[in-house]
C-alpha cells in the first residue's frame, strides 16, 4: 500500500516536471528575452550584463534548475506585455476562475443528478427519450456558442442580465467574491450556466447508465421483493451506490473545467486566469502562458492524483493488481 | 469482343452481389432501422455536398475581396425588410455573403476535422503496434509520452501548440501553414486513445498462434503488423475515430473562436463565430447566430451517427 502511494505521488511529481520542462522550452524555443526587455540602441555590454542576470550565459540543465526552483517558489518573472509580477497576476484572477468553475459544478450536479435518474427510472419513456436527445445536444453544442446564444436572448433581447465582466465583488485580503452582491450574482449566471451544460448532460449521462446496472443487480428485485416503495428502491437503494463515481468523475473534471473556463472567460470578458492566459497567447507573453500551464497543470494532477490514491484505499483489488484507474477512465 | 463483355457483365454482377450483401449486412440492416442514423447521415451528406461544391453554389467567393461591396455591408437575412437578394442569409461588416462564407467555412471544418482524425489515427495505430509488438523499452517510453500527454488538459495543449508552430513559422507563411497547425495541435492531443486500444490487442494477437506461424514462414515484421493484426483492431479504432471526428471539429472551432486557429482571411465556422461575436451587440445577430447553427448541426450529427456506431458494432448489445 505504501508503495503504492509513494508510486503514484512519484509518478505526479514526474510529469509536473516534464510540465516545467515543456514550460521552459516555450522559452528556449520563443524568442529573446533580452531583445524584448532591452531597446535597439542597447550596448553589447549592456546585452550580456542583463544576460548574466538573468542566468542566460549559464548552461541548459543549470537554466533548468533554477527555472524548477523558481517556480516551486511561486516566482515566473514578470510579465513581458504589462510589467507586472506574473505571480501577483494569476493570483489576482485565481478567485473568479475558481468561483465560475465551483459554481457550474453545483448548478450541474443539482441539475444533471435528477435528470440522470428520471431517465433510468422511466427508460423509454417520451420525456426520457426527450431527455436523452437533450443531454446529447448538451455535449454537441461548443460552450462558446451556448454562451453567445444566451448573451443574445438575455442580455441583448430581454435586457435582464449583464453580457459581461463579473460586477461587483467583496474582498477579503487577497480573495474576491461576486457571490455576495447582486449584481455579482447576476454576472455569475449566464457564465456558469454555459460553462456547466456540458458537464450536465455529462453527469446526466453518468447517472443513467449507472443506475440503469444497478437496477438490474439482485438486490434491487429482493427490495422490491420485500415490497419496498419505488420511491426508497430508487433513492436509498440505488441511487446511493452510483454516487461514488459521479462524485470522483465530477472531482476529476474540475481540473479539466479550470483550463475550459477560459472559452467561456473570452466569451463573457470573465476576468480569470483564462481570460488571462488568452491574452497572454495573443501578445506571446511567454512568462504568463509558462506560468498558467504550470499552475493549470498542477491542479489538474493533484486532483487526479488524490482521486487515485483514494480509490487505492477504499478498492482492496486495486492495491493487489496494482492497476491504475486511470486507464478505465479515459 | 465477346469475351471482353462477359468479363463486364461477370464483374458487373459480382459488384451487384457486394452491394446487395452490402445492403443485406446487419450494420446496414440497423442503420436503416435508426431514424436518427439516417438523417444523421443525410444532414452530414448535404453539409459536406455544399461544403464541397461551395465554388459552384455560392454566391460570391467570400475570399476574394473584389467581389465584397462595403455599400451591401451589414444586411440582415432576406427576409428581413432591409434584406435583399441574392443575400439569403444576410451580410457581415464588410460585406461578405453570410451563406457562402459558411459554405466555404464548413468545408475548412470539415477538412480539418477529418485530416486531423485521421493523422491522429495513423498516429495512434503506429505507436499501438510499435508498443504492443515490441514491448520493453520502447513500449514503456512510448506509452509514459502518451500518458503524459493525457496528464494535461488536452485544450491547453492545443492552444500551446498552436500558439508555439504560429511563432516559430515566419510571419508571411503563418496563413497559409494555419490548417496543418491546427491538424497538427488536434492530432498531438488525442492520438493516445487509439495507440491505447492498439497495443492492447496488439499484444494479445501478438502471442496467438497464426502470428507465430506466420513467423516461422518468415514473414517479415511489417507485414505482420499491417496484414494480421491490424484488421483485428480496426473496428474498435474506426468507432474510436468517429467518435473522435466530433470533438476534432468542436476543438478546430473553439482554437480559430479563440483567436489562435484560422485567420480571418480564410476563416472556418469558429473565425466566423469570432467574427460574429464582435458585432452583435450593434444588433446584427445573423452574422453570428447562422454559423453557430451550422456548427452544432454538424457536431451533432458526426455524434449521433458515431453514437449509433458505437452501439451496432458492440457484440454485447446484440
Amino acid at each position: 500500500m505504501i508503495a503504492m502511494v509513494i508510486k503514484r505521488i512519484g509518478n505526479a511529481a514526474a510529469v509536473m516536471v516534464a510540465v516545467a520542462f515543456v514550460a521552459f522550452m516555450i522559452f528556449q524555443f520563443l524568442g529573446d528575452p533580452v531583445q524584448l526587455m532591452l531597446n535597439e540602441q542597447a550596448t553589447q555590454a549592456e546585452r550580456d550584463a542583463l544576460r548574466v542576470r538573468l542566468g542566460l550565459d549559464q548552461n541548459f540543465v543549470l537554466q533548468f534548475l533554477t527555472f524548477i526552483t523558481r517556480a516551486i517558489q511561486g516566482d515566473f518573472g514578470i510579465s513581458y506585455r504589462n510589467q507586472q509580477e506574473v505571480m501577483s497576476l494569476i493570483a489576482e484572477r485565481f478567485p473568479a476562475t475558481l468561483e465560475l468553475v465551483l459554481v457550474s459544478t453545483v448548478i450541474a450536479l443539482c441539475v444533471g443528478i435528477p435528470l440522470g435518474v428520471y431517465a433510468a427510472i422511466r427508460k423509454g419513456s417520451p420525456i426520457a427519450r426527450l431527455l436523452t436527445m437533450f443531454s446529447m445536444i448538451g455535449v454537441s453544442i461548443p460552450s462558446f456558442v451556448i454562451g453567445i446564444l444566451l448573451i443574445l436572448v438575455f442580455a441583448v433581447q430581454l435586457n435582464w442580465l449583464p453580457a459581461f465582466g463579473r460586477g461587483e465583488v467583496v474582498t477579503f485580503g487577497d480573495w474576491s467574491t461576486g457571490l455576495l452582491t447582486p449584481t455579482g450574482r447576476n454576472a455569475l449566471i449566464m457564465p456558469a450556466a454555459s460553462l456547466a451544460m456540458f458537464q450536465i448532460s455529462f453527469i446526466m449521462r453518468l447517472v443513467t447508465a449507472e443506475m440503469l446496472e444497478v437496477l438490474r443487480t439482485d438486490y434491487i428485485k429482493f427490495a422490491r421483493a420485500r415490497g419496498l416503495p419505488n420511491r426508497l428502491v430508487h433513492f436509498r437503494h440505488a441511487l446511493k451506490n452510483c454516487l461514488m463515481p459521479v462524485v470522483t468523475m465530477t472531482g476529476m473534471m474540475i481540473g479539466d473545467l479550470i483550463a475550459f473556463a477560459l472559452v467561456t472567460e473570452t466569451v463573457f470578458q470573465w476576468p480569470g486566469m483564462g481570460q488571462l492566459f488568452v491574452q497572454a497567447v495573443m501578445f506571446i507573453d511567454m512568462p504568463v502562458m509558462a506560468a498558467y500551464l504550470m499552475i493549470v497543470s498542477a491542479i489538474f494532477v493533484t486532483i487526479n492524483t488524490f482521486v487515485d490514491l483514494i480509490y487505492l484505499w477504499i478498492d482492496p483489488r486495486l492495491r493487489q493488481a496494482g492497476v491504475a484507474r486511470g486507464y478505465h477512465a479515459h | 469482343m465477346l469475351i471482353d463483355d462477359a468479363g463486364h457483365a461477370g464483374r458487373l454482377t459480382q459488384w451487384g452481389q457486394r452491394l446487395s450483401a452490402a445492403w443485406e449486412s446487419d450494420l446496414a440492416y440497423s442503420f436503416r432501422a435508426t431514424p436518427m442514423a439516417v438523417a444523421s447521415a443525410l444532414i452530414l451528406l448535404i453539409v459536406a455536398l455544399t461544403a464541397f461544391l461551395a465554388p459552384l453554389i455560392a454566391v460570391q467567393d467570400p475570399y476574394d475581396l473584389t467581389q465584397l461591396f462595403l455599400d451591401q455591408a451589414e444586411l440582415p437575412p432576406v427576409w428581413n425588410e432591409e434584406g435583399m437578394a441574392p443575400y439569403v442569409l444576410g451580410t457581415d461588416v464588410q460585406g461578405r455573403d453570410v451563406l457562402s462564407a459558411i459554405l466555404y467555412g464548413s468545408r475548412v471544418s470539415l477538412l480539418i476535422g477529418f485530416a486531423s482524425v485521421i493523422a491522429s489515427m495513423t498516429i495512434g495505430i503506429a505507436v499501438g503496434l510499435i508498443c504492443g509488438f515490441a514491448g520493453g523499452h520502447v513500449d514503456n517510453i512510448l506509452m509514459r509520452i502518451g500518458d503524459f500527454v493525457l496528464s494535461i488538459p488536452t485544450l491547453l495543449v492545443a492552444i500551446l501548440v498552436s500558439a508555439v508552430f504560429r511563432e516559430l513559422l515566419p510571419v508571411n507563411l503563418r496563413d497559409s501553414f494555419a490548417p496543418v497547425i491546427l491538424t497538427a495541435s488536434i492530432a498531438i492531443t488525442s492520438w493516445v486513445q487509439y495507440a491505447r486500444i492498439v497495443r492492447a490487442s496488439a499484444m494479445v494477437e501478438a502471442r496467438k498462434e497464426y502470428v507465430l506461424a506466420a513467423r516461422i514462414l518468415e514473414v517479415r515484421t511489417p507485414r505482420i503488423l499491417l496484414t494480421h493484426i491490424l484488421p483485428n483492431v480496426m473496428t474498435a479504432v474506426l468507432v474510436t475515430a468517429t467518435l473522435n471526428l466530433g470533438l476534432a471539429i468542436l476543438a478546430e472551432a473553439t482554437l480559430s473562436f479563440l483567436g489562435v486557429g484560422m485567420p480571418v482571411t480564410q476563416p472556418s465556422l469558429g473565425t466566423l463565430i469570432r467574427i460574429g461575436n464582435q458585432y452583435f451587440f450593434s444588433g446584427s445577430w445573423w452574422v453570428v447566430l447562422f454559423p453557430a447553427f451550422q456548427l452544432g448541426l454538424i457536431i451533432l450529427a458526426v455524434n449521433l451517427l458515431g453514437d449509433w456506431l458505437r452501439d451496432a458494432l458492440n457484440p454485447k448489445l446484440q
